[in-house]
This record gives structure tokens, C-alpha cells and sequence, in this order.
């Protein structure tokens, strides 16, 4: 007998379908044989199993049956629920979910609401009036920006020498050899007392000349009897307007001591778009404003005003030409009709090294109370 | 005592899982345990999977031959059910107030903890027979749960004669054989 047969013999045993002969022959098989024994125990109890789980297959269909029966004929209320039964269930079974949304609604509303106010483009009438204070709206901006830099500044760098206390700080350079300098107009305009100071620590007292707050350009001349008038400046100012990817180095006083930075010019806009300026990519820290921007002709292309503070190295410079027109303004002022800026720069040619050496004695720290 | 004998004559009718004895207890209970289940957080198919579960535990009890008529089936059927909600609703975390007792209740404890242990079997047995695959699910199926003979299964199955698919539902059997001794095994070792 092979194990088929086997299980088959034994099947039949469990079931009582043998007939007493066969009976007889199996039951000795299975006193003898131990094998045959334990595969009857254990059939029988997977026998066992199996019919009852066949069972209650069996009823569990039944009942499914049962109740779509009784439901389609109408004998149980199944699924059809009515008036305050539906109510209540739906209540109960949804009052929590409903909370749940309540609340999500709610602070949703709320969000939204506060977002819209917050980023909500200004309605059409409101951008026409707009685009005229544009550049104002951009110049508060970075003003404020540029305060806070400054705010910072004061506290972490060394006090600087004179007795006043400084509230600005920024840079500024020579646009004539007689001494009138170009700063940011932010630089300077909350200051009483405005003292320039260069990298030799002499210091002397200026006074503005003339503010352009809308292009952030303040033109202040040294006025001090110890300063002594140079031959010449070493560098021009460039008329027109400068190329992208052009490179370009930087003299300020971020600290007490002159510090070079380079970079490129990486846009010929400013901050969302503004014409007035243009985008650089140079390490800039509070200190840098009003500072110059050289090309590496060594000819001023712009005044580094402000940094965008949620973006590394995007620094904007005011573009040189309105240097230009700054003191074109200024000359309406008989006192300062002949001032004469050079669009030529002597150190174009010479090395980086030799180029920043003859032009630092023209950077000056303008500081400000 | 004619009520008496009526029930007696309908739980006889259930553990031989004839429909209409089915169908009457159905009928003259499923409402108010709808009732009951939806007054108490839940909806028309909770319901309806505790009225059944009800159903199944009171077929097993009758079947046992355990059942003495200590109470009507209305009696015992909601007590079921509530039980077996309650336990639902802990588990889902929604337990919110105690199910109300409007009705007189009979311990059912006992039944509900076996009615759990024999689903869990049966679950594992179904889980079992659908891992093995076709055609030895339905092979086993058609022999052992459908009772169909050998020469029958054959012909519908495609065998060419009984011997083949004595052979092939041997292999099968061994398989789930298999399977089920060792969860049999795991399953009274957790005890």
C-alpha cells in the first residue's frame, strides 16, 4: 500500500464506510502498525476540524443569505433606516467626525484668512499707486534691513574710537580729490554728527550735502581743517552700465579695518527688479554699505547698499550712473559747479594687489550718530 | 410551555442549520439588536456583523448540545450582543457610555471566549486553505467541505480518472496538513 492508499483507507475508516471485514483487517493494522495509529489520531482531528469549519462556512452563508432575504422582503429594517433612527444613528456615528471637522474648519478659516491678508497681491487700482512708491516701498526695505544690520553690528564690533557713541556704520569713498564722498543715503541719514575715518584710524568730520533717499545715495563732504586734499583719485566712475558675470571687488569697513571681498555681477537688476540697482554675488556684512564696487578695471560701477537676508552672497549695489546724476543735481549748488568726476581709472592695468593699495586711502569708515 | 416548545423546536432546526429556523430567530431578533448597536455608537453593518456573530455563538452552543432553555433565545441572543459590542467598541477605542441595560442579561462570558477561540481557528484554517493556491483549494474544498466524491470531483476538475486526483489532492492535503499542524501547534502552545 502506498501513502495514497493509505489515507484513503484511513478516510474511510474515520468515516465508518468500511465494511466489517475491512474493519477488522484496519483495526489490526493499526495495533500493530504505530505509523498508521498516529496518522488516524491525527486525520481524525483534522477531520474533525474540517467539518466543523466546513459547518460554519456553511451557516455563516446562510445567515448572509438569511439577512439579505429578510431585508429585500422587508421583515427586518436592515439598511433602510428611518426618521429619528437614521438621526440618531447618524449622530452618533458621525458626531465625532463632525467635531473633528468643526475644528479643522475653523483653524482652516482662520489660516487662510490670515494668509490672505498677509500675501494677498494688492488689488489692481492699489498697483498703480504702487509703482510709483516702488522704489520708496524698496528704499524703506532696505533701510530697515540695513538698521538691523547696523544694531548688530554695533554690539559685536569693538567700540570704535571717538568718545560719541556710533549708531551707524558704513563705508564711503571719495568722488573728488577735494574730499566729497559717496555713501548710502541710509548710512547717514538719521546721524547728527557724521565722522569719516580711514585705514590709517584718522578721522575727520563731514557733513552731508546732499541725501537721495529714493536711490539710497547721500553725497558728504569731509569738512575738517586736518584733512589735507589728495592730487587726484585713483579711479573713475563708470558712466554706463556694467555686464553680468563681469568680475568686481569690494572695499568696506565691516570692522575697524578695511576688508576686500570679490565677486561677480550676477544681474543687472536689483531686489524684484529694481532698475536702480543691480544684483552682485560678494561676501557682504553690515559695515559694507555705501561701500564701492570696482570692476577690475579699478572703475566704480556701483555703491553696495543691501544684502537679502534670506539669501546667501545676493548683495545690491546702486548702479554707478546715478553717482552721476546725484551730483548733477548737486551742481544746481554754485559752491559745487566745477566738481568734475573722471570716468577713467589710472590703476586700470595693474594687479588686484597694486590696484586695492592705491585705491584703500580713498575708502573711508563713515560712522554716524 | 408553548413558547417553550417552540424555541426548543427552532434551536433544533438551527444547530441542523435548517433556513427557516434560521430565518425566524433572525427575523424576531435582528431589530432590536440594530437597535441596541446604533444607540450605541455604531452603524447598520456593525450591526448586522454582531447579530451574526450572535447567531454563530448561539448555533455552536445548541450544537454542543449544551444548550438548556435557562432563557429565551431573545434573551440570550441580546445578551450576546451586547457583550460582544462592548468588547468591539474597546477595541476601537470608541467606548463612549455604558450600553443601556434594558433588557434582563445572562452571563455569557464563557461562550463569547470560546466563540473568539473558534473564530480565531477557523480563520487561521481559511487563511490556510487560501494560501495553498488553486486547484488545491478548490480540490480540498470540493472533497472535504462540499463532500463530493472522488469520481465526481474528477470529472469536473478535468482529471482524466479518480487516481489522479486521488493523487493530487493527497499532495494538496499534505500541504495544508502541514500548515495547519504547525499553527495547531503554535496555537495550544500559546495556551
Amino acid at each position: 500500500m502506498n501513502d495514497v492508499q493509505v489515507l484513503e483507507a484511513v478516510e474511510r475508516y474515520i468515516r465508518g464506510e468500511m465494511n466489517p471485514d475491512e474493519r477488522l483487517y484496519f483495526e489490526n493494522l493499526r495495533k500493530t502498525n504505530t505509523e498508521v495509529d498516529l496518522l488516524v489520531v491525527e486525520h481524525t482531528l483534522f477531520m474533525q476540524q474540517m467539518n466543523r469549519f466546513g459547518e460554519w462556512q456553511k451557516f455563516r452563508t446562510n445567515l448572509q443569505d438569511v439577512h439579505t432575504n429578510l431585508t429585500e422582503t422587508g421583515k427586518i429594517n436592515s439598511a433602510k433606516l428611518t426618521g429619528k433612527a437614521k438621526v440618531v444613528y447618524l449622530w452618533n456615528r458621525y458626531k465625532r467626525v463632525a467635531a473633528i471637522a468643526a475644528t479643522i474648519a475653523g483653524v482652516t478659516a482662520l489660516t487662510v484668512s490670515s494668509l490672505v491678508n498677509t500675501f494677498n497681491p494688492v488689488p489692481e487700482n492699489a498697483k498703480v499707486k504702487e509703482l510709483v512708491n516702488r522704489v520708496k516701498d524698496l528704499d524703506n526695505r532696505t533701510r530697515q534691513l540695513d538698521t538691523k544690520i547696523e544694531n548688530v553690528d554695533k554690539k559685536d564690533s569693538p567700540k570704535p574710537i571717538i568718545a560719541t557713541p556710533v549708531r551707524y556704520n558704513g563705508t564711503g569713498f571719495l568722488i573728488d580729490a577735494k574730499g566729497l564722498m559717496i555713501t548710502n543715503a541710509h548710512v547717514v541719514k538719521n546721524s547728527r554728527n557724521i565722522f569719516v575715518q580711514n585705514n590709517k584710524g584718522d578721522q575727520f568730520k563731514a557733513i552731508v550735502v546732499r541725501l537721495d533717499i529714493a536711490r539710497d545715495v547721500a553725497i558728504i563732504k569731509i569738512d575738517d581743517d586736518n584733512f589735507k586734499q589728495f592730487p587726484s583719485l585713483p579711479y573713475g566712475i563708470r558712466k554706463t552700465n556694467s555686464e553680468i558675470a563681469e568680475p568686481i571687488f569690494t572695499l568696506g569697513f565691516p570692522r575697524n579695518e578695511i576688508v576686500y571681498g570679490e565677486g561677480y555681477l550676477s544681474a543687472k537688476t536689483g531686489y524684484n527688479g529694481d532698475t536702480l540697482s543691480c544684483q552682485i554675488a560678494v561676501a557682504a556684512n553690515p559695515g559694507n554699505s555705501g561701500g564701492p564696487v570696482f570692476n577690475h578695471n579699478g572703475e566704480v560701477i556701483g555703491i553696495l547698499s543691501a544684502k537679502e537676508t534670506d539669501a546667501e552672497s545676493t548683495v545690491f549695489a546702486v548702479q554707478s550712473k546715478y553717482i552721476y546724476q546725484a551730483l548733477e543735481e548737486l551742481k544746481s549748488n554754485s559752491l559745487y559747479k566745477n566738481i568734475r568726476m573722471s570716468p577713467k581709472s589710472s590703476v586700470s592695468g595693474l594687479s588686484k594687489v597694486q590696484q586695492v593699495k592705491k585705491i584703500q586711502d580713498y575708502v573711508f569708515m563713515v560712522k554716524g550718530d | 410551555m408553548k413558547q417553550e416548545i417552540n424555541e426548543q423546536a427552532l434551536l433544533q432546526g438551527l444547530a441542523r442549520n435548517e433556513t427557516k429556523a434560521v430565518e425566524t430567530i433572525y427575523r424576531e431578533n435582528y431589530n432590536s439588536i440594530q437597535a441596541l448597536i446604533i444607540n450605541n455608537n455604531g452603524s447598520a453593518d456593525d450591526a448586522k456583523d454582531i447579530f451574526q456573530e450572535a447567531m454563530i455563538v448561539l448555533y455552536e452552543k445548541v450544537r454542543s448540545g449544551a444548550f438548556e432553555l435557562n432563557c429565551q433565545i431573545k434573551t440570550y441572543v441580546y445578551s450576546v450582543s451586547r457583550r460582544l459590542w462592548l468588547k468591539r467598541l474597546q477595541q476601537l477605542n470608541r467606548y463612549s457610555a455604558p450600553v443601556e441595560n434594558l433588557e434582563s442579561l445572562v452571563p455569557v462570558e464563557d461562550e463569547i471566549e470560546a466563540h473568539e477561540q473558534r473564530n480565531l481557528e477557523f480563520d487561521m484554517m481559511n487563511k490556510a486553505i487560501s494560501s495553498l493556491g488553486e486547484p488545491c483549494k478548490s480540490l480540498l474544498e470540493a472533497y472535504y467541505l462540499q463532500k463530493r466524491n472522488m469520481q465526481d470531483i474528477a470529472a469536473s476538475f478535468g482529471y482524466t480518472n479518480a487516481d489522479n486526483a486521488k493523487n493530487q489532492k493527497y499532495k494538496c492535503l499534505m500541504r495544508l496538513k502541514k500548515i495547519f499542524f504547525s499553527h495547531y501547534k503554535n496555537g495550544t502552545s500559546d495556551e
